[in-house]
C-alpha cells in the first residue's frame, strides 16, 4: 500500500496572552508531536474528547493552521499550499457545522462552482456537466442549485458540503465530525453516502469524531487522542474490544449502551489536566487506575504492543 | 428585499421620514429647472424683505438675495456634500475594517491602534485642524468630515468582519482555491454590506450637521456660494432684527436631519437580523395562553400533562410544535422523552412552567397539573413561586445558563433565597451541602469560582445543584449531557440516577440518545413531529418497539462492537410542523404505509401499560 498522508512530529503550540511584541506569557500545546501515516484507500478514524486537539490536527493538514513543528507529506510530496489552486486539488475538508460552512449569501451553484472554477479552471458548460454528475453522486436534486443555504436541513446541507469537497476532485478528504450536528436517522444517510463515495472514487478518509460507535462503523484503523497526543492506534475491530491503553478502555466503557447498567466507570470525579500547566510524565496518570510513580515522571512513548496495535503506556492492559 | 421594504413600511416614523426625505431630494434635484431668481445676485435695495412678499416667497437676506433660491441651491449642496462624505467615510472605513478584521494579528493591531489615535481627538477639533491645514473651502470641509468619521466605520466593520472571518465558509473558500482578495470581495463583503448600510444610514444626518457646522464657522463653502451652514452663519448678525434669515435654513436642517435619522433607524431595524428575529424584543414573563376549555384530568402523577398544545404563530404561519401531548410522572420515576431535533420535546418541557417565549409561542390547549393544580393560565406570581422551587429545570448548556459575572456559590444562594427567607450564612451552608451532594470536590473553594473557571462537567454539576437547591419534587432535564464528553456524561448520569433514588425525585429527561434512555429512564415517550407516537416501559420498548418509527430509529443508532458496516438510515426528512400531512406524520417515510394511514387522525392506543399511535404496529402484546 502507498501512503496518502504522512505526518512526522507534527505539533501545534498556541500562544496565550501575546503582547504586540515579544514572546507570549503562556503557551498551550494543542497538539503534541504526532507521527501518523494514512494509507491510500483506508479510513483512519480519530477519536478523542473535546479539547484533545483533534480539530487542530485536522486543520493543520489542510493548511488552515500552520504547524509549529513537524512536516506533512501528501501523496509522497511535501506539503505546499503556496499555490491554493494546486493544493486544493490534493486534499479537501468537510466541516462539522454544515450550515455555517456555506456562505449564506451565495446560491448553492455559486458555492459548488468555486472549486471547479478556481481549482480546475473549467468553462461554464463543463461546470454544469460536472455539477450534475456530483449532485447525482450525493443524491441531491438539481433544482437545489438556485436556492440559498438557509433553505436546507442539516443533512441536506452536509451533503452539499460533501459535494463541494468532491468538486475539488481531491483524493483525500478530512472529515471533521461530519455527522455530529445531525440527527441519528439522518446521520446514517450521510455515513452510508460517504462509504459509497469512497468505493466509487477510491477516496482516502481521515474521519474525526467523538462518537466511538460511529468511528468504529466507518474506520479501517483508529487513533485515540488524549490531551494532544496519540495514546493508542490500531485496527478498528480490535482497538475498542481489546484496548491496550487504559484511556481507550475508559472511553469504550463510558459510551451509553442499551442493555448495560448505569455505572460511572471512573469512581473519582476527575478532570482533564490543565493545558497551561501540563503535568510531567503521562498526562492520563491522574485519572488512571494503573498509574505508578514511573507514569508521573516519564512520558511513555508510543510503542508496538503486538497485533499492529500501538499504545503509549508503561503498564498496558492485557489483550 | 421585498421583506426589507415591507418591514420598513410597517415602521410609521421611518415611512414618514422616507416620504419627507424623498420630497426634499426631489425638490433639490428639480431646482435647476424651477423658475427661481439667481441665488447669488445681490440687490442691496431689497435687503431683509420679509417672507411671503411678492417675488420673494421666503424673503431676502442681508444682501437682498432671494432666500428661497439660496435655500434650495444650498440644500442641494449640503446634501451632496453630506452624502459624499458618508460614502467616502464608509468606503475607506469599511476597507480598513475589513482588512484589519480579516487578516487579524499584527496587521489588525497596528491598524486599529492608528484608528484609536484618530479617535482620541475630539472630532470637531480634528475636523478644524484638517481644514486649518488644508485651507477653508467646501471640498476640504468634505475631506475633513469624511476623515473624522472613518474610525467609526472602521471599528464597526472590523468587529463584524472578525466574526465572519472565522466562520467555516471562509475556510471552505480558502480550500476552494480562492485568494485573499477574492475571499474579501465575494465572501466577506456581501456579509458585512448590511452593517455598512446600517452604519451609513445612521450617520449621514450627523455628517450633514458637521458640514453645516464647518460652513457656519466660515471654513466650508465660501461666499457667495450658499450652503445651509453658511446661510446660517451669514444670518447670525441679523438674528434679532430679521429672524427669518436664520429660521429658514435652520428649519431645513431640522427637516433633513430628522427625516434621515428616522429613516436610518427604520433601515437599521429592518436589516438587523437580531431585531428581525425578535431576539431583542422582550418576551412575556409567562407563555401566552389561549385555550377554549380545560381538559379533564385523565392521568395521575405528581406532574401530568393532558393534551397539551403549544404553537408558534409567526406571520400567518402556525407551527404546531406540541400537538396534543399527554404525559405523567410519579415521584422517584424517570420518564424519558426521546425525539429528533424539531420533534417538540424541548417545547413540551418548556411549556410546563410557561417558559416558551411569547411572542411567538402560544399554549392553545391542554392542561399541566402539578399535584392537581393547573399550571397553564395560573397567575404569574403563583407560577413564579413554583418555578425553580417545586419544579426545576436543568438545561443543555450550563455555560449559557450560569451568569458569567457572578460566583457560582452566590448564584446558588440567590436561587435559594429567592424562595426561602433564610440568612446569608444559612444559605452559604446550604450551598456547600448542595455542591457536596453533586460530588464537586473542594466545595468551599469551588463556591467562590466563576463559571468560566470550571470545566463543562463541573458547570453542569452546578446546574444540577441549582435545580436541587430548593428540594424540588420534579426536575425537567433538557438534554443535560449532550454538550458533555462521554466520560463526563457517564458521571453526570449516575449522579442523576442516585439523586432521584435518594430523594424520590420525579425526573423528565429529554434526550435524543437511546443509550442514555436505556440506562436512566423507567419509561420512555417517543416524539415525532410534535406528537407522542409511542410510550411505555423502557426495556419493553427497546426490546419490542411497536411503532415503525421507534423501531427504525433504534436501528439507526450505531453500537460499539459492531465492526465496520453499513448503517441503517431512515430516508427522507421529518415533516415541517407548519405543514403537517393528514393522518400519520411518519407515513411518507414509512415502509409499511397503507392508504388508510394518510386518511385521518390516528389515536394513541393504550394497551397493557404501553401506547402506540399506529394502525399497523410492529408488535402486539399477545
Amino acid at each position: 500500500m502507498t501512503e496518502a498522508l504522512h505526518l512526522d512530529n507534527l505539533s501545534k503550540t498556541f500562544p496565550v496572552g501575546k503582547p504586540l511584541f515579544g514572546p507570549p506569557k503562556f503557551t498551550v500545546k494543542a497538539v503534541r508531536p504526532v507521527t501518523l501515516t494514512v494509507e491510500t484507500g483506508e479510513t483512519l478514524g480519530i477519536v478523542g474528547e473535546s479539547g484533545c486537539g483533534k480539530s487542530t490536527l485536522a486543520r493543520m493538514l489542510v493548511g488552515l493552521i500552520p504547524p509549529t513543528t513537524g512536516t506533512i507529506r501528501i501523496e509522497g510530496k511535501a506539503f505546499d499550499n503556496a499555490d491554493p489552486a494546486a493544493f486544493g486539488k490534493s486534499i479537501q475538508y468537510v466541516f462539522q457545522d454544515p450550515i455555517s460552512s456555506l456562505n449564506p449569501r451565495k446560491t448553492i451553484r455559486q458555492i459548488i462552482d468555486a472549486p471547479l472554477k478556481r481549482l480546475h479552471g473549467m468553462g461554464k458548460a463543463d461546470r454544469a456537466q460536472r455539477i450534475s454528475e456530483i449532485f447525482a453522486a450525493v443524491n441531491l436534486r438539481e433544482d437545489f442549485l438556485t436556492r440559498y443555504p438557509h433553505e436546507f436541513s442539516g443533512g441536506q446541507a452536509q451533503r452539499i458540503g460533501i459535494a463541494r469537497a468532491l468538486a475539488a476532485n481531491a483524493r483525500i478528504l478530512i472529515l471533521d465530525e461530519p455527522v455530529s450536528a445531525l440527527d441519528v436517522s439522518v446521520q446514517a444517510q450521510v455515513l452510508n453516502l460517504l462509504a459509497k463515495l469512497k468505493r466509487e472514487f477510491g477516496l482516502t478518509y481521515l474521519f474525526i469524531s467523538h462518537d466511538l460507535a460511529v468511528v468504529e462503523a466507518v474506520s479501517t484503523r483508529v487513533a485515540v487522542l488524549y490531551f494532544g497526543a496519540v495514546v493508542e492506534i490500531g485496527e478498528a475491530e480490535a482497538i475498542f474490544s481489546r484496548p491496550r491503553h487504559p484511556y481507550t478502555r475508559l472511553l469504550a466503557d463510558s459510551a451509553p449502551v442499551v442493555g448495560r447498567p448505569l455505572t460511572a466507570p471512573e469512581g473519582r470525579e476527575t478532570e482533564l489536566p490543565d493545558p497551561l500547566n501540563p503535568p510531567p510524565g503521562c498526562s492520563f496518570a491522574a485519572r488512571c487506575p494503573r498509574a505508578t510513580d514511573l507514569c508521573r515522571r516519564v512520558e511513555p512513548e508510543l510503542t508496538d504492543k503486538g497485533d499492529h496495535q500501538l499504545a503509549a503506556c508503561h503498564h498496558p492492559l492485557d489483550p | 428585499m421585498r421583506l426589507f421594504l415591507k418591514l420598513l413600511a410597517r415602521n410609521r416614523l421611518a415611512l414618514a421620514g422616507a416620504i419627507v426625505l424623498s420630497g426634499v431630494i426631489l425638490l433639490v434635484l428639480l431646482t435647476p429647472l424651477l423658475p427661481l431668481s439667481a441665488p447669488n445676485v445681490t440687490n442691496t435695495a431689497d435687503r431683509f424683505v420679509r417672507p411671503f412678499s411678492p417675488g420673494h416667497l421666503l424673503g431676502t437676506d442681508h444682501l437682498g438675495r432671494d432666500l428661497l433660491s439660496r435655500l434650495l441651491w444650498g440644500t442641494r449642496l449640503s446634501l451632496a456634500v453630506g452624502f459624499s462624505a458618508a460614502l467616502i467615510a464608509a468606503t475607506i472605513g469599511a476597507a480598513i475594517g475589513i482588512v484589519a478584521g480579516y487578516f487579524g494579528g499584527r496587521t489588525d493591531n497596528l491598524i486599529m491602534r492608528g484608528v484609536d489615535m484618530l479617535m482620541a481627538f475630539p472630532y470637531i477639533l480634528l475636523a478644524l485642524a484638517i481644514v486649518a491645514a488644508l485651507g477653508p473651502g467646501l471640498m476640504n470641509a468634505l475631506i475633513a468630515v469624511a476623515a473624522v468619521n472613518v474610525p467609526f466605520f472602521a471599528r464597526n466593520i472590523r468587529g463584524i468582519t472578525v466574526g465572519i472571518a472565522h466562520k467555516e465558509f471562509v475556510d471552505a473558500a480558502k480550500l476552494s482555491g480562492m485568494g485573499h482578495t477574492r475571499i474579501i470581495l465575494s465572501e466577506i463583503l456581501p456579509n458585512v454590506l448590511p452593517v455598512i448600510v446600517i452604519a451609513m444610514s445612521t450617520t449621514v444626518g450627523w455628517m450633514i450637521l458637521e458640514t453645516a457646522g464647518l460652513s457656519f464657522l466660515g471654513l466650508g463653502s465660501q461666499p457667495p456660494q450658499a450652503d445651509l451652514g453658511s446661510m446660517l452663519g451669514e444670518a447670525r448678525a441679523a438674528l434679532i432684527s430679521a429672524p427669518h434669515t436664520s429660521v429658514v435654513p435652520g428649519v431645513m436642517i431640522l427637516i433633513i436631519v430628522m427625516s434621515i435619522n428616522l429613516l436610518g433607524d427604520g433601515v437599521r431595524d429592518a436589516l438587523d437580523p437580531r431585531l428581525r428575529s425578535g431576539a431583542l424584543s422582550r418576551p412575556m414573563a409567562a407563555t401566552l395562553v389561549d385555550r377554549a376549555e380545560v381538559p379533564e384530568k385523565r392521568t395521575d402523577g405528581i406532574l401530568s400533562l393532558d393534551d397539551l398544545e403549544t404553537q408558534f404563530h409567526v406571520g400567518d404561519r402556525i407551527f404546531r410544535a406540541v400537538n396534543g401531548v399527554s404525559l405523567s410522572v410519579v415521584p422517584g420515576e424517570c420518564l424519558g422523552i426521546i425525539g429528533e431535533s424539531g420533534s417538540g420535546k424541548s417545547v413540551t418541557a418548556l411549556s410546563v412552567m410557561g417558559l416558551v417565549a411569547s411572542p411567538p409561542g402560544v399554549i392553545t390547549a391542554g392542561a399541566v397539573r402539578y399535584k392537581g393544580r393547573d399550571l397553564i393560565g395560573m397567575r404569574y406570581p403563583a407560577l413564579r413561586r413554583l418555578r425553580g422551587d417545586r419544579i426545576a429545570y436543568i438545561f443543555q448548556d450550563p455555560q449559557a445558563t450560569l451568569h458569567p459575572l457572578y460566583r457560582v456559590g452566590d448564584q446558588l444562594a440567590e436561587a435559594i433565597r429567592c424562595h426561602h427567607r433564610i440568612s446569608k450564612s444559612e444559605a452559604h451552608d446550604r450551598v456547600l451541602e448542595l455542591l457536596k451532594s453533586v460530588r464537586i470536590p473542594n466545595p468551599e473553594s469551588r463556591a467562590r469560582s466563576f463559571p468560566h473557571e470550571m470545566s463543562g462537567g463541573m458547570r453542569q454539576r452546578v446546574g444540577i445543584a441549582m435545580a436541587l437547591a430548593n428540594d424540588p419534587d420534579v426536575i425537567i432535564a433538557d438534554e443535560p449531557t449532550t454538550a458533555l464528553d462521554v466520560t463526563v456524561q457517564a458521571q453526570i448520569l449516575s449522579l442523576l440516577d442516585d439523586l432521584r433514588r435518594d430523594r424520590g425525585l420525579a425526573i423528565i429527561f429529554i434526550t435524543h440518545d437511546f443509550g442514555v434512555v436505556a440506562q436512566l429512564c423507567d419509561r420512555v415517550a417517543v416524539m415525532y413531529a410534535g406528537r407522542i407516537v409511542e410510550q411505555g416501559p423502557t426495556p419493553e420498548i427497546l426490546a419490542n418497539p411497536a411503532h415503525p418509527y421507534t423501531k427504525r430509529l433504534i436501528a439507526c443508532v450505531p453500537e460499539l462492537g459492531g465492526g465496520r458496516r453499513e448503517l441503517a438510515a431512515i430516508p427522507g426528512l421529518p415533516p415541517s410542523v407548519d405543514d403537517l400531512p393528514p393522518g400519520c406524520a411518519f407515513a411518507p417515510r414509512c415502509r409499511k404505509k397503507q392508504t388508510s394511514c394518510e386518511r385521518g387522525e390516528i389515536a394513541l392506543k393504550p394497551q397493557n401499560g404501553r401506547a402506540v399511535r399506529c394502525l399497523y404496529p410492529e408488535w402486539r402484546p399477545s
